[in-house]
């Protein structure tokens, strides 16, 4: 089956079976490969992505249920080589170490910061509740998300 | 490691499609596809023939007030359900069991009617369909039926749903000084299968202060979603005090028949859910 999606802003059209995973589809067909396979079973967040603008598991997503929707990978968010706010307030504060829950993390960042809720710790905490951190470093992760929301609010 | 597993998949865009495609047989639903989609490697049990995509039909979505009912498509998401101003008005107790399943991702993706059909004993919204009297609507190229909620999960992941029928909806009745509670105990706040969920719906006797129609139900204590009925007929008509917490957690231990698995075991399950039970009533009698 045929079907057509936007990736990061592109029009996409991929042949593939309409129960092959998101993932998959990103990773092995469109070589998006910052999208991470962790668990395989929506457990562990490493395969975050934005489909119509919400988070979602990517190992838990047929491509049938894509056609015609968007998708916002890790790639989509530096513009032109440029990191995003999300991504430059991760550097700042340290927030990545080993780096596989960073894209998923960066992507659940992102939803959060896009819900334009207030950047409160215990909603920050909650916004990343799906995704693990394996060197634990949470603190950090939630100090960049902080970061990033406040600056949106506060343009300047 | 992609799936080795790709079964077929049809996404009709009307119920009439679907039917047609049902009655064929071999085919699993798939909405929100947190359950389906992990069954697709094969570890858990066999993983479907083919798989129908139900996700385009849209006359499974929508939350809304009909009369004395409260209706919920069978497509709605748990993010619907913890959004939906009816839902934080008229059952309250249903947002807050949809905020405690998975996290952002899971709740974004998996649908009430996917708990309903997928029927794991440890479901976080059944006890609340079965404590507030909700009834499930299943359809098929034969027949609209409603099922009370009470009937409806019938063994281990069984339900009262034949192979060729959809769940459509969900019909909970609008009781005006209903009260519902809700309670689910968990390793950790998210991502967490419930070691125990309970849900205690009541309306309170104005002046006596004693409940009536009481309704308790739980998960993970049994083989499905159950009604405590030996409990509830003794907080019925009781006050909400000491002496009723303790008649009543002696009742709930000798009814309900948990397990040990990886999660829990029956020992932790039988004194967690007694306590929880206990200090919820005794929070309604100190009020």
């Amino acid at each position: 089956m045929s079907y057509r999606l936007q990736v990061n802003g592109e029009p996409v059209e991929v042949d593939a079976p309409g129960m092959r995973r998101l993932l998959d589809v990103l990773r092995e067909e469109l070589g998006l490969t910052g999208t991470k396979e962790g668990c395989g079973e929506g457990e562990c967040g490493a395969c975050s992505v934005l489909l119509d603008g919400a988070v979602v598991d990517a190992c838990l997503v047929p491509i049938c249920q894509v056609d015609g929707r968007a998708v916002t990978t890790v790639e989509g968010l530096a513009r032109e080589g440029v990191l995003n706010a999300l991504q430059a307030a991760f550097l700042e504060t340290g927030g990545a170490q080993c780096g596989i829950c960073t894209p998923g993390m960066l992507m659940a960042g992102e939803a959060f910061i896009a819900s334009g809720a207030a950047p409160e710790e215990d909603a920050i905490r909650e916004a990343i509740a799906g995704n693990l951190c394996r060197c634990t470093g949470y603190t950090k992760i939630i100090d960049a998300i902080a970061l990033a929301a406040e600056r949106r609010r506060v343009p300047g | 490691m992609p799936n080795a597993v790709e079964p077929p998949v049809a996404s009709p865009s009307s119920l009439q499609d679907a039917y047609a495609l049902l009655a064929k047989g071999g085919y699993r639903p798939i909405a929100g596809g947190t359950d389906l989609m992990v069954q697709l490697t094969g570890e858990i049990g066999e993983p479907p023939e083919r798989v129908l995509d139900i996700s385009r039909l849209d006359r499974l979505r929508g939350i809304e007030r009909n009369a004395g009912w409260l209706v919920i498509g069978a497509l709605t998401t748990y993010t619907e359900l913890r959004r939906s101003p009816l839902i934080a008005e008229l059952l309250p107790a249903l947002a807050e069991a949809a905020a405690t399943i998975g996290a952002a991702q899971i709740q974004q993706r998996g649908t009430l009617g996917g708990n309903i059909a997928n029927a794991s004993p440890a479901g976080d919204t059944l006890p609340i369909l079965l404590a507030t009297d909700a009834r499930i609507v299943v359809g098929s190229g034969r027949q609209e039926r409603t099922i009370p909620a009470t009937e409806f999960w019938i063994g281990y992941r069984t339900t009262a749903r034949a192979d060729d029928e959809l769940v459509l909806r969900v019909e909970v009745p609008l009781v005006s000084d209903r009260r519902v509670r809700f309670r689910k105990i968990g390793t950790r706040r998210a991502q967490a299968i419930s070691k125990v969920v309970m849900a205690l719906s009541w309306s309170a006797d104005g002046r006596a202060g004693a409940w009536r129609n009481v309704r308790l139900a739980l998960g993970s204590v049994a083989e499905r979603p159950i009604r405590a009925w030996e409990t509830e007929a003794i907080l019925e008509g009781a006050r909400p005090d000491e002496e009723t917490a303790e008649r009543a957690v002696a009742a709930l231990a000798a009814e309900i028949h948990p397990i040990d698995d990886v999660r829990s075991t029956a020992e932790y399950r039988r004194a967690v859910a007694t306590r929880v039970l206990h200090r919820l009533i005794r929070e309604e009698g100190s009020r």
